[in-house]
């Protein structure tokens, strides 16, 4: 029997994933702004779960809600590393230092 | 509670995305042309709305009457409150970017638009009362402002701000997000008032997972310590009015929503998360002071600077009780002033053929060359660092003696200490512009826009501002008031 401990379990596998996929990831910016998808894929699996779990559709909007504004955040991310690839020619991780910090 | 009075209550909400929606139209028909009159529209729309939350904050606006569809919003006093500094500062930035950006080419009739549904999700965070609407706000600000730090699309130091904005926007956004789905789990509802009787008997090990990541991710939108590494970068690289912006607007936005929080949401576990709190505080103060004194860069200098009195704001928050949230807001209007003003100056520092200058040598002389301008900033360094005369010494002493009261006399001491290594810095641009050999960089002209905000600025946060006290006071005091009600 699947319970909801398992969709917890899942869900913060994946958030933890995304997470190290930030943070581990030395490449790529597309690999960034995937493994933010993941994280918000992870959030929408628990919202789900808990939504059937408690029999309240409210996890389920919200969920509905995360799904708009994750499209409008990948739009915009994209659209950033498009100007940001014009003016230096790579999206490489290691390229992103002319800021000192 | 009908949809009739529901609406009655977004009002300012309704004339802010309308405003928005209608100039994005004529944005899209008459082009670049017409930035500088949708400017002055998109101030006409804060400003109308500024007017419309006024009457609530000076009634002291509050109960369920201020509740709208059915418990999402609530236009209380302390939500108008943060509107009445997040309206006027944004007011303030769309007055001084279009001589900005039209230097430079690069004034776009976006601008305005952005900067009113930045200004309307920030609108929408501090009156939120559930989790859902305080997730669309605070994406509605974060996506408009990724777009603002990347708005210089020529300059490659622009778009690498936008990018780690954006990043690390999204990352919190995601923190943020888990948290509450984890709080929605385990209390079984979305409602600030729902979560809050329902933690009342205690907190599962889900909903304290769901606490923590949600002040984390909250942590990121007001750069407190440990999560403040993308502030000196993004405030660096993205357009000089851009990040006055990001400075006051979104942080007054950030911090009321935190405060609602952790005072209404999660009221009843003041113990589980002012641990947290503490930490955050003394850290920023810390950071931000330790921080800025290596700084050579002005607009860097400014963000320790904010991450520092961003941990001033959260020993008010510490204190969880009416006086420490009265301290808060207290701190943050000063705030908006020192910062408003502060970003103001450095914009009005332009070499001979109007390029801005940015480097801390630049201002080297700077009261030979433009006195006017060097006593104006002299007048925020001090400030900023609390010096008594000046009035960012009383939003110190009102948390200080919030915190005092709530028996964190530790947390203020060192608080307090803190912000003496502090004042380090602030006093050596002081000296930088008074006793070094002028750099003879710093000539341009200002126009009289910037110059009446900068004399706002400065004569607010001088001693005249003492004369503000009485009625900041009790605003403040009536807007904290508010959020104790459900105590």
């Amino acid at each position: 029997m699947i319970g909801i401990e398992h969709y917890v379990v899942v869900s913060s596998i994946l958030f933890v994933l995304g997470v190290l996929g930030i943070f581990l990831n030395r490449k790529n910016v597309i690999v960034i702004l995937m493994a933010i998808e993941l994280i918000l894929l992870a959030v929408n699996i628990n919202l789900v779960a808990f939504s059937a779990f408690l029999g309240d559709l409210t996890g389920q909007i919200f969920a509905m809600f995360v799904l708009t504004v994750a499209a409008g955040e990948a739009a915009i991310g994209l659209a950033i590393l498009v100007i940001y690839f014009r003016g230096r020619g790579t999206i490489a991780v290691d390229s992103v230092d002319h800021l000192k910090g | 509670m009908d949809s009739v009075a529901s609406l009655q209550l977004v009002i300012p909400e309704i004339v802010l995305s309308l405003a928005g929606l209608a100039l994005l139209l004529v944005a899209a028909w008459a082009g670049d042309k017409a930035s500088r009159a949708i400017s002055v529209a998109a101030c006409v729309a804060l400003g109308a709305a500024f007017f419309l939350v006024a009457p609530s904050v000076c009634a002291g606006a509050a109960g369920p009457d201020t509740s709208a569809f059915f418990g999402q919003f609530r236009a209380d006093a302390f939500a108008g409150f943060a509107k009445l500094m997040i309206f006027a500062a944004s007011g303030a930035v769309l007055v001084i970017a279009p001589t900005y950006f039209e230097r430079l080419g690069a004034m776009r009739a976006e601008f305005p638009v952005l900067v009113l549904f930045a200004a309307l999700g920030m609108s929408v965070m501090v009156s939120a009362t559930d989790l859902m609407t305080l997730y669309i706000g605070l994406e509605l600000n974060s996506l408009s402002a990724y777009v603002l730090a990347a708005f210089l699309r020529s300059d490659s130091r622009s778009a690498e701000a936008g990018l780690k904005y954006f990043v690390l926007g999204a990352l919190a956004s995601g923190i943020l997000l888990f948290g509450m789905s984890l709080t929605y789990g385990f209390a079984g509802t979305t409602s600030f008032a729902g979560i809050r009787a329902s933690l009342d008997g205690g907190l599962s090990m889900g909903a304290l997972f769901g606490l923590v990541f949600v002040l984390a991710g909250l942590a990121f939108k007001i750069s407190a310590v440990p999560f403040h590494m993308w502030t000196p970068d993004v405030y660096e690289g993205a357009p000089t009015p851009v990040t006055a912006f990001f400075a006051s607007a979104p942080k007054v936005a950030a911090l009321a929503l935190t405060a609602r929080v952790s005072l209404d949401a999660f009221g009843t576990e003041v113990d589980a998360w002012r641990q947290i709190v503490i930490f955050a505080a003394l850290a920023s103060i810390v950071v931000g002071a330790l921080g800025a004194i290596g700084q050579s860069n002005i607009k860097r200098l400014l963000a320790y600077s904010s991450i520092n009195n961003v941990g001033f704001i959260l020993i008010g928050l510490a204190c969880a009780t009416q006086a420490g949230a009265s301290a808060m807001l207290v701190y943050l209007a000063i705030y908006v002033a020192m910062t408003i003003g502060s970003f103001v100056a450095v914009l009005m520092l332009k070499d001979e053929n109007g390029a801005p200058l940015e480097a801390i040598s630049d201002l080297a002389g700077l009261s030979r060359t433009r006195p006017a301008l060097a006593w104006a900033l002299m007048a925020l360094m001090f400030s900023l660092a609390g010096i008594p005369p000046l009035f960012g010494f009383w939003g110190k002493f009102v948390v200080f003696q919030a915190a005092v009261e709530a028996d964190l006399i530790v947390l203020a001491a060192i608080g307090i200490a803190a912000s003496v290594i502090g004042a380090f810095y602030y006093i050596k641009i002081v000296k930088v512009m008074f006793f070094d050999e002028p750099a003879g960089t710093a000539h341009g002209k200002s126009d009289w826009a910037h110059w009446v905000l900068l004399a706002i600025c400065a004569a607010a946060v001088s001693p005249l501002g003492y004369l503000l006290n009485q009625v900041l006071g009790s605003l403040a005091d009536g807007a904290a008031a508010t959020l104790f009600l459900t105590a």
